[in-house]
């Protein structure tokens, strides 16, 4: 935060800078003009991306703990007033909005499990495959590129009772109407859209074990199974690390699956789905915002453990990088 | 490898057929949409994976609606130009995390790195009400601000990534020919850069055509709906009919794009994807 107070000056001063940059690259002296002209355009260079960043999430946010601090609806506008922490007080209280928890946290597991699995499956597939690779590579990226909201719309008519021709597998007519079976199908959703992604994230670690020691490995009698878990996975671990951070923090905002699937019917519905209804339908700005910081805070959470996980595995991290 | 054993015919063989499995897994929800989209009102409960009548009638009737253009247009416009400037600001960023030494350059990325993680539905409240007092609710930049921002942390890590490639000994080079750096960033670097600005902006175009979350919030009539918010809202020729096939055949168009940029540039969104991955 102490570094927005810093970047308007720089770019106030920065109008010199052009001009001393020219001369003092001879030596490596001290704090040279040539360094700071260095400074200078740095914080140039990023002042307009920092500030971008910060003004549309780092203000809002601290708006949004404001709001819900106030009884604010819409609807009624005129009965907006601080009410301290009634709003959370509500939430947490909310047999709803634990239900959008349970089963937040429920599709977050489930699915980033079975990509970790499918994803490593499908690397081992993109890296190794003898025929094809480019046309494998290419197909793969079909749903990691398609706009979720498409592919969900072809899963709801894949079940739906009128139109699917996948309908009678779970053996009802109608299993989006149904809590166990709406919610396996938007796992299937999500887990169709986002292996691709995972597993080119763990193609990047496969991409740095060496063949030399899978081959002496094997020479050893290591068996596949015994070179994977032994010599694939401890190189791969820092991708596998980030692979899952970024999929965990993305599954546990899904929405977009959801609001086409079941709309939150039936108790399918996450705390994104929470949060939209309501704020949008619900018009209850105080409530929704309430939401919304509870989630930035589950969020940070989350990325504070894995980050604790990276740095356990900082050592890992450096072979890694040093290829 | 030899140890996995069989002849190379029969490894080939068995090869093609994990292949088939990862071509069925990748195209069978996109064929059905595609199939959707080609049958006709009475085809649709027949439940039968490819249309047993052929029809290009909800094509017609999408672009017979100013809803579905007027969508497109929107789409098209936003993803453009929150494109154009998150690879801006983003190249700019990412040369000085790359070559550049200065105070504050550790907290950036961090800052970046936050913003990956964030969870957007936190900023659907507070934007709602910002973008309401400020009159940019249900407007282009009312969309275009928090793409950027959200592609911002995407455009950093991937473009940084690629910098670090360059041969900067060019930029050296030109230095010492007496240029400064801010014309060694201009003259020498940026040419050499293009591939990974280009891969960036694929990368990040795919970003906001995506979006749902903040389409369908930020939005409320057809003026800056973007197609994915715009499906939702689609109905059928009676109430009481689901609109299957024009949603499918508005599926299909706005997935062309992401069919096109696959095709042809398989290559560089795997290196784009992966390459910011390896470094961590």
């Amino acid at each position: 935060m102490s570094e927005l107070a810093s970047e308007p000056s720089a770019q106030g001063v920065d109008t010199e800078s052009r001009v001393p940059a020219v001369e003092p690259k001879k030596g490596k002296q001290g704090l040279s003009e040539g360094k700071l002209a260095e400074r200078r355009l740095g914080w140039l260079l990023c002042a307009p991306a920092a500030f971008v960043m910060i003004a549309v999430t780092g203000w809002p946010i601290i708006y949004s703990v404001w709001l819900s601090l106030q009884r604010y609806d819409l609807r009624f506008p005129d009965q907006q007033q601080f009410v301290g922490l009634d709003n959370y007080i509500a939430v947490l209280t909310d047999q709803y909005w634990w239900t959008a928890v349970g089963i937040t946290t429920l599709l977050t597991v489930v699915s980033v499990v079975i990509e970790l699995v499918l994803g490593m499956i499908l690397a081992l597939i993109m890296h190794r495959t003898l025929v094809g690779r480019g046309l494998v590579r290419t197909v793969s990226l079909i749903p990691y590129g398609i706009v979720t909201v498409v592919a969900a719309f072809s899963w709801l008519y894949a079940w739906d009772a009128n139109t699917g021709y996948l309908n009678g597998l779970f053996g009802t007519e109608a299993p989006l109407t149904q809590q166990i079976p709406s919610l396996l199908i938007i796992v299937l959703a999500e887990v169709w859209k986002t292996t691709p992604f995972m597993a080119l994230l763990l193609m990047a670690g496969l991409a740095l074990v060496p063949d030399d020691l899978l081959k002496a490995a094997s020479m050893d009698g290591a068996t596949a199974w015994q070179r994977f878990t032994k010599v694939m996975v401890p190189v791969m671990k820092p991708a596998i690390l980030v692979a899952l951070l970024f999929r965990t923090l993305d599954a546990f905002r899904i929405f977009d699956n959801i609001f086409v699937l079941t709309a939150g019917a039936n108790d399918t519905g996450s705390v994104s789905m929470q949060t939209y209804n309501n704020l949008i339908k619900g018009l209850n700005l105080g409530i929704g915002s309430t939401m919304s910081v509870l989630i930035f805070i589950a969020v940070a959470i989350i990325a504070f453990v894995f980050i604790k996980l990276f740095g356990a595995s900082a050592p890992g991290g450096d072979q890694g990088g040093k290829r | 490898m030899a140890v996995i054993g069989g002849t190379t015919a029969g490894r080939k063989v068995r090869w093609s057929i994990v292949d088939i499995v990862v071509l069925v897994y990748a195209l069978i929800p996109v064929l059905w949409t595609l199939s959707l989209s080609f049958k006709t009102t009475e085809g649709f409960t027949d439940k039968s994976f490819f249309p047993t009548e052929w029809t290009f009638q909800n094509y017609k009737d999408i672009f017979s609606t100013n809803e579905f253009i007027r969508a497109l247009v929107n789409s098209i416009g936003i993803a453009i130009i929150a494109t154009l400037i998150a690879v801006v600001l983003g190249t700019m960023a990412a040369y000085a995390i790359a070559r550049l030494e200065f105070p504050g350059k550790r907290l950036l990325v961090g800052v970046s790195l936050l913003i990956a993680m964030f969870p957007q539905v936190s900023l659907v409240s507070p934007l709602f009400e910002m973008e309401r007092n400020l009159g940019l609710f249900d407007t282009w930049p009312g969309l275009i601000l928090p793409y950027i921002t959200f592609a911002l942390p995407l455009a950093i890590y991937t473009l940084s990534a690629f910098f670090r490639e360059i041969p900067w000994e060019l930029e050296k080079a030109a230095k010492m020919d007496g240029a400064t750096p801010a014309q060694a960033f201009r003259k020498v670097i940026a040419p050499l850069a293009m591939p990974g600005v280009f891969t960036t902006a694929i990368l990040v175009f795919i970003f906001c055509w995506n979006d749902f979350l903040f389409a369908i919030s930020l939005t409320s009539t057809e003026t800056s709906r973007t197609v994915p918010a715009a499906l939702s809202f689609f109905t059928g020729s009676s109430q009481f009919e689901t609109p299957v096939g024009t949603i499918s055949a508005a599926a299909v168009i706005i997935t062309i794009p992401i069919i096109l940029f696959v095709l042809f540039f398989q290559r560089r969104i795997v290196a784009g994807l992966t390459s910011g991955a390896v470094k961590g």
